[in-house]
């Protein structure tokens, strides 16, 4: 038996435990209480400012929080002596911005924190990298520039350069919000892809006919607190809080949905 | 009309301009020196420091302080003085090793403390200017402080900054000529000692003519990466 869980295999993959933060006199999160099991798909929505990025960089300690526990694979993150490197090896995240190092080619953003990070040998690596670029029918641009690339090129790198650390845990926040809408869906498919081959996802996100798709559970975020959260179904078609409705309908209203 | 005949003489005569070349070309020998070693210590003292002053967290505080008040202090001192301090202070030190040293070799030194601090602004100024979501993006990744450092920021921070860096080495350049103060023999003292001989001033002409020709390809070649970038820049805005 395993000396991490309870060996029922009911302990979540993710346990976020009334999380708050504060930036400055603002609170931006408001005890988050959040699982994710192991192989599943959380979306969260909610409007701009809601809390959904704070709480994805908070579990990947971009942020720290100020009062809760966030416990990952076992492993508290909010304990004071906690090899933060270690800890960010098996969460991937990825940005709206795509954020790519743009003075290196593809291939060396894929294979950058594999070799430094992880000390995976370059051949090895370089080898790793192309497969994965290969995956996403990006080979043949490894060698060039990130500016060279569409957005939703660039996006796919960037999932694919988090993906090269072989995370147990991805994060991608908002990550089509930057592209144009032609190039959303080949972004959206790499992330569906993702879901089918069991990688447990937190995903924030404003493509909300995706997240009814591809996730096991939806949460409304507002003013940084879990506002209702539930299967898809329910909460698209039948949602409890005026909040959800009121923000669905807006979103409808913008042509989001579909 | 007489006054000036008399200047003009003084200053560009074209027999004594010839004479006083070879010397001053062998002092400016040693400028060239001097600038290069200077230059090469300065781009890694410079960086350290940059580094240092850059450093996270209140532990590191009293380390920051220091950076803060080494720029403070070579930024704010007149070079000249510095090289006397150098220049006279080392060797009276007694010191051994440290104070038997040539004076060309304390003049390096002078420039190296002086232009650092200037540096260290220029390379700062580089490391604030690359946007901190890449330093996220390289720390999600699992990289370390150091790494996300060496791998992600130095290298963009430098690339933006040779410009600015380049201009200051122009400045060290000409400054090579300050530390002869303390008795090295390049190409401004020489030009003195001939022209104190000679009676008239074409030397000085000389040595001028010499920095100059050595600055304008560099001032040039700052004008190109300027201009290259913005291009660069202006092409990936549309």
């Amino acid at each position: 038996m395993s000396t991490h869980g309870n060996g029922n295999g009911a302990r979540p993959f993710v346990d976020v435990d009334n999380v708050c933060k504060w930036f400055g006199e603002l609170q931006v999160l408001d005890r988050v209480t959040l699982q994710v099991p192991e192989h599943g798909v959380v979306c969260l929505i909610g409007a701009s400012g809601s809390g959904k990025s704070t709480l994805l960089r908070c579990i990947n300690m971009l942020e720290r929080v100020e009062e809760g526990t966030i416990t990952v694979d076992g492993q508290c993150l909010t304990k004071d002596k906690v090899d933060v490197n270690e800890v960010r090896r098996k969460i991937g995240i990825v940005f709206q911005a795509y954020n790519l190092f743009p003075h290196m080619t593809v291939l060396q953003n894929v294979m950058l924190a594999p070799r430094k990070a992880r000390r995976v040998p370059r051949d090895e690596a370089e080898w790793a990298a192309r497969t994965l670029l290969s995956r996403i029918g990006l080979e043949a641009k490894a060698e060039e520039y990130p500016d060279r690339l569409s957005g939703g090129q660039q996006q796919r790198v960037a999932i694919v350069r988090a993906l090269a650390m072989q995370p147990k845990l991805m994060l991608l926040d908002e990550i089509t919000s930057a592209l144009d809408p032609q190039l959303v869906s080949e972004v959206l498919a790499l992330v569906r892809e993702l879901a089918d081959s069991g990688m447990t996802m937190i995903v924030a996100t404003h493509e909300m006919a995706f997240a009814r798709e591809v996730s096991d559970k939806v949460c409304f975020l507002d003013g940084g607190r879990i506002l209702e959260e539930g299967q898809p179904e329910q909460i698209f078609s039948d949602p409890r809080e005026a909040r959800t409705r009121e923000f669905l309908s807006r979103v409808l209203a913008g042509g989001r949905m579909q | 009309m007489h006054a000036l005949r008399h200047v003009l003489h003084a200053f560009f005569n074209l027999h004594s301009f010839t004479l006083a070349m070879p010397d001053v070309w062998a002092g400016f020998q040693l400028n060239l020196k001097m600038m290069v070693v200077a230059e090469v210590l300065v781009l890694v003292l410079a960086l350290g420091i940059a580094l240092v002053r850059g450093l996270p967290g209140p532990g590191a505080r009293p380390l920051r302080a220091l950076a803060i008040a080494y720029t403070d202090f070579f930024r704010g001192t007149p070079i000249i003085i510095v090289a006397y301090f150098i220049g006279f202070g080392l060797p009276g030190l007694q010191l051994g090793y440290i104070s038997n040293q040539s004076f060309t070799t304390y003049g390096v030194i002078t420039l190296t403390l002086v232009y650092s601090a200037y540096v260290t602004e220029v390379y700062r100024a580089g490391i604030e200017s690359v946007h901190a979501s890449q330093r996220a993006a390289a720390r999600s990744l699992g990289l370390s402080y150091w790494q996300t450092m060496r791998y992600v920021i130095v290298p963009q921070a430098v690339r933006r900054v040779i410009p600015p860096l380049l201009n200051d080495f122009v400045g060290l350049q000409k400054d090579t000529a300050i530390v002869s103060v303390i008795g090295v023999t390049e190409a401004a003292s020489l030009a003195q000692q001939f022209s104190n001989n000679n009676g008239d001033f074409p030397s000085l002409l000389v040595a001028a003519v010499f920095f100059i020709l050595l600055t304008i390809p560099l001032a040039r070649f700052t004008d190109y990466l300027v201009s290259q970038r913005e291009r660069r820049e202006r092409a990936q805005a549309f």
